[in-house]
């Protein structure tokens, strides 16, 4: 009798290609060292999966399908084209013959990859592209819809960051202890900046775009399993994850923005608050506390609570206190601000908001508009309400002031 | 290896009081032979004032010459470094200690590898 081969539906092959593309560049950005080597290798590699996977069935470990596969083919095609006098393929083929990988064990490279996709060298921006690129195995209009940029405007962006990371010798490896401290705060700055570009578009009709905030989580999950021993790390995914807990909470059905306060607790994801407040506690173990940390923690104690009356104020203000030791800021201080009001009442969050210096921030004149409709100073509510509207660009936070405004009593 | 043009850049005009220059000039010098004690030192060298300089152009077949830096600016190349190194984190370490040194900004560039076009 023969065995039924259970047909390998394409959704299953696109599963294995969002977890396993970033593994595998990695593995072949080390072995070939060239990027652009790397990725047309496991893309190729991929294609011939689409081909023979539904017919032979899933291989027992299709990371290391793709990667054999992939450095078998590049090799053969960097050969042709060395023959032919291509430096760059010779080059590849040289690198390759250098670091010989071990074919029993596929190593992971991807912290590697991360650590030179953040590299300082680079501008944020590039560093978010490239890590959504070759380890999220997003394509380029994928990337460039996301954060609402032209398809030739993304393209050149990685181009470059690519060519720097050539040009310019940026090394692919994890940073030496001494380094390792800021190196790692800006792969997290870049991480919160994909989650946050998710959660709050900073531009466009649609307030979440829970793509880039799925992606940041897996990268934040990947990030603590190759390294747990980081405090910060551990304190970036719970905060996401309590972020993403109340994600669905936090708009309305037609896509207009629900405050914390406003919102129905019922709705909050009960499985991401447990797993976040648990990496929050073992961090907070630690005794080692950083920002990440810290705003996890916050976040936590609201996802304590029930209601809004059943909050613990109090031990929010504490974090906020400790928040601002670490990182001092107007931001965070507005955010602390916006904490003193639930204690000791609107006027005494006023005086603290009007000492910071802020500029134009339309996050300042949201608070202050929340803080004046509260003291009943309507029109001066009104006022900035309307300042605060013309200071973001985000669809349904301009429609949320809209209608704060328009729900004032007369002046 | 590769080989990196680390750029000092200074504001034109201010020359720090003999005590600061003397230090600087003693740390620079620690740094330079840091560099040459680590095979990584191939030039380096400080300029005259960007008043100093002279541009050649050529208009309409005829080179001109004229006085006075190529572009105005705030602040001019007022120094710079040629290093061999293993890659941008290792000049870049070199660059923080220059910088660190003299509270000047410091500019790294790759090299062309001339091997790979």
């Amino acid at each position: 009798m023969t065995p039924v081969v259970p047909a390998v539906a394409a959704a299953e092959i696109g599963r294995v290609f969002r977890e396993e593309y970033g593994r595998a560049v990695a593995v072949l950005v080390r072995y070939f060292g060239d990027i652009d080597v790397a990725e047309e290798a496991v893309q190729d590699a991929f294609a011939v999966a689409v081909q023979r996977w539904p017919e032979a069935g899933l291989p027992p470990s299709p990371a290391g399908w793709i990667i054999t596969t992939a450095r078998r083919r590049a090799i053969d095609r960097l050969r042709r084209e060395a023959s032919r006098q291509d430096r760059h393929a010779q080059a590849a083929l040289l690198h390759a013959r250098e670091e010989p990988t071990g074919e029993e064990a596929v190593p992971d490279e991807r912290l590697r990859l991360i650590f030179t996709c953040c590299h300082p060298a680079l501008a944020p921006p590039a560093q978010v592209a490239l890590t959504l690129r070759l380890l999220g195995g997003l394509s380029t209009p994928e990337i460039a819809r996301a954060f609402l940029v032209s398809e030739p405007t993304m393209a050149q962006r990685l181009v470059r960051a690519k060519g720097k990371i050539r040009d310019a010798g940026i090394p692919y490896r994890v940073p030496h202890e001494a380094e390792l401290p800021a190196r790692l705060r800006a792969v997290l700055a870049a991480v919160y900046l994909i989650f946050n570009e998710g959660y709050t578009a900073s531009s466009g009709e649609r307030l979440v775009r829970a793509d880039l905030c799925a992606e940041a989580i897996r990268l934040g999950r990947l990030l603590a399993r190759l390294m747990p021993d980081e405090p910060e790390v551990m304190g970036l995914l719970a905060l996401m994850l309590l972020l993403e807990a109340r994600r669905e909470a936090r708009t309305t059905t037609g896509g207009s923005l629900v405050l914390l306060a406003d919102q129905d607790r019922r709705r909050w994801d009960r499985a991401l608050i447990a797993e976040g407040q648990a990496v929050v506690r073992r961090c907070l173990r630690r005794n080692q506390p950083g920002p990440y940390q810290i705003q996890a923690a916050i976040n936590a104690v609201h996802s304590d609570a029930a209601t809004v009356a059943g909050t613990d104020w109090h031990q929010i203000l504490q974090l906020y206190d400790q928040l601002i030791a670490l990182a001092p800021g107007p931001v965070v201080a507005l955010n602390r601000a916006v904490v003193v009001a639930e204690i000791q009442g609107p006027d005494a969050a006023l005086t603290l908001v009007d000492g910071l210096d802020l500029g134009g921030y339309y996050l300042l004149h949201a608070v202050r508009a929340d803080l004046l409709r509260r003291l009943g100073r309507t029109a001066e509510a009104a006022a900035e309400y309307k300042a605060a509207m013309a200071g973001t660009q985000n669809a349904a936070e301009r429609d949320f002031l809209r209608r704060s405004r328009e729900a004032l009593p007369p002046a | 290896m590769k080989q990196y043009l680390l750029g000092m850049y200074q504001p034109e005009g201010r020359t720090p009081p003999p005590e600061v220059l003397d230090r600087v000039m003693r740390d620079l010098g620690v740094i330079n032979q840091d560099m040459k004690d680590a095979g990584g030192w191939v030039f380096s060298g400080g300029l005259h004032p960007a008043s100093a300089a002279t541009v050649l152009r050529l208009d309409n077949g005829q080179v001109v010459t004229t006085d006075g830096p190529f572009a105005e600016a705030k602040e001019y190349l007022g120094g710079f470094w040629i290093v061999n190194a293993e890659d941008l984190d290792a000049a870049l370490g070199w660059g923080r200690r220059i910088t660190e040194a003299t509270g000047l900004p410091i500019e790294v560039r790759p090299f062309r590898d001339p091997s790979r076009g």
